[in-house]
C-alpha cells in the first residue's frame, strides 16, 4: 500500500539473473507492502528462480516476446488483482524506487506518470542521433500530449487503474511500441499524461550501447515508430 | 505444339499437388480453393495461349502473354501480402496465448505455495 493504494510493481526481466535480486531486493526495502511481479521474458539464465528468492511473483512466459508483451502480462495480471496502481520499472536497476511515491502522488489527476529523466534532475546526457532522435520524439508526443514531456521512451512508469483496464487489453509487442506508441495512443485517447522529473542511476550489470552506427539506426526505426504510430488509428 | 505440351503438363501437375495436398488435409480449404481456382484460370490458358490476346489488344498490351506475365506477378505479390497479413494475425494469437499460459502458471504456482504453506501451518498445529 503507497497513499492507500493498492500497488503492483512491474518488471519486466530477460536475462537479468545478476541485478534481479537486487533491484527486487531495494524496492521491498524501500516501499513494505507493495507486490512485485517479475515477468520473465523467456531468460535463458536463472532470472525467474533468483526473483521468486529474492520474494518477487514471478510470471514465465514460455519464449521471448520483447517488453511490450510482458508489459501486457503485467498489466493483465494488475486487472486481474484489482490493483489501483502499476508501477513499471527497469530490470538493470536504473530506476531508483524512492521515486515511485513521487509517481503515485500525481496518479489522482493524471492516468499515466512518467518518471523522466533531462527534466532538471540527474546527470544523464546523450549526443549525436539518439539525441536528435529523443528530441524529436519529446516534441511530437508533447505536442499530442498537451504537456512537455523529454524522456518519452522512460521505462520508468506509473499507471492508474484506467489505464491499466487500457494497458490490459492493448499494448503493442513492436520495437518502440511499448513506449513511443502507447503515449501517442493513451494521448489521442484523452488520458492525462504528466512527468516527473527522476534521476538514473547507472545499470547494476550489463552494459548500454553507444556505437554510432547504432544510434543512427535507432534514429531511422524512432521516425518509422513514430510516423506509423501518428497515421494509425 | 511442342511449348503448349510443356505449359500444359505444367498445369496439371500443378492441379494434381493442390488436390493431393487437399486429400491429405495439409492445405486450409481457403487456400486449396484459391489454387485450385488459379489453375482453372491457367491451364485453358497453357493449351490455348492465344486465348487472351483480344483482351491483352483491348489494354493495349503486346500480347496475350505479356499480359499473362504481368497479371501473374501481380497476383503473386497479392498472394504474399496476404500471408504476410496471416503471419501477423497468427503472431498475435501466439503471444496472447503465451501470455495466458504465463499467467495460468503463476496463478498456479501462487496456489500450490499457498497450499504448501497452509498444509506446513496444520502439520505443525496437530
Amino acid at each position: 500500500m503507497v497513499n492507500g493504494k493498492r500497488l503492483l510493481i512491474i518488471i519486466p526481466a530477460l536475462n537479468e539473473a545478476g541485478s534481479i535480486a537486487d533491484v527486487v531486493g531495494e524496492i521491498r526495502g524501500e516501499l513494505p507492502g507493495v507486490d512485485v511481479l517479475v515477468v520473465d521474458d523467456g531468460s535463458t539464465d536463472h532470472t525467474a528462480a533468483v526473483a521468486a528468492a529474492a520474494g518477487a511473483r514471478v510470471a514465465r512466459l514460455p519464449y521471448n516476446l520483447g517488453v511490450g508483451g510482458a508489459m501486457r502480462l503485467g498489466y493483465r495480471y494488475a486487472r486481474d488483482h484489482d490493483y489501483d496502481v502499476a508501477v513499471q520499472i527497469d530490470a538493470d536497476g536504473q530506476h531508483d524506487p524512492r521515486y515511485v511515491p513521487k509517481l503515485v502522488d500525481l496518479l489522482d489527476d493524471y492516468d499515466l506518470v512518467i518518471g523522466a529523466r533531462f527534466a532538471g534532475e540527474g546527470d544523464y546526457a546523450v549526443r549525436g542521433p539518439r539525441r536528435w532522435a529523443m528530441g524529436m520524439l519529446s516534441l511530437v508526443l508533447s505536442g499530442l500530449a498537451g504537456t512537455t514531456l523529454t524522456d518519452t521512451t522512460s521505462g520508468f512508469r506509473a499507471a492508474n487503474r484506467r489505464m491499466i483496464e487500457m494497458f490490459a487489453r492493448w499494448y503493442p509487442a513492436e520495437y518502440l511500441g511499448d513506449t513511443v506508441e502507447t503515449l501517442v495512443h493513451a494521448a489521442r485517447r484523452g488520458y492525462r499524461i504528466q512527468q516527473v522529473p527522476v534521476a538514473m542511476r547507472r545499470r547494476m550489470a550489463g552494459t548500454p550501447s553507444h556505437s554510432p552506427a547504432k544510434a543512427m539506426i535507432y534514429l531511422g526505426r524512432a521516425l518509422a515508430v513514430l510516423t506509423l504510430a501518428l497515421i494509425r488509428r | 505444339m511442342k511449348l503448349t505440351l510443356v505449359t500444359g503438363l505444367t498445369g496439371l501437375v500443378l492441379l494434381a499437388t493442390i488436390v493431393e495436398l487437399l486429400r491429405r488435409r495439409q492445405l486450409r480449404e481457403k487456400y486449396g480453393m484459391l489454387w485450385l481456382g488459379l489453375l482453372f484460370v491457367v491451364i485453358p490458358l497453357s493449351l490455348f495461349p492465344t486465348l487472351l490476346d483480344g483482351v491483352a489488344d483491348l489494354l493495349g498490351v503486346a500480347s496475350g502473354v505479356s499480359l499473362v506475365l504481368f497479371l501473374g506477378i501481380v497476383f503473386l505479390l497479392l498472394v504474399c501480402i496476404h500471408l504476410s497479413w496471416e503471419v501477423s494475425a497468427l503472431e498475435e494469437e501466439t503471444r496472447t496465448l503465451a501470455e495466458e499460459v504465463a499467467l495460468l502458471r503463476a496463478e498456479v504456482e501462487a496456489d500450490r505455495a499457498e497450499r504448501a504453506a497452509r498444509q506446513e501451518l496444520v502439520s505443525r498445529d496437530g
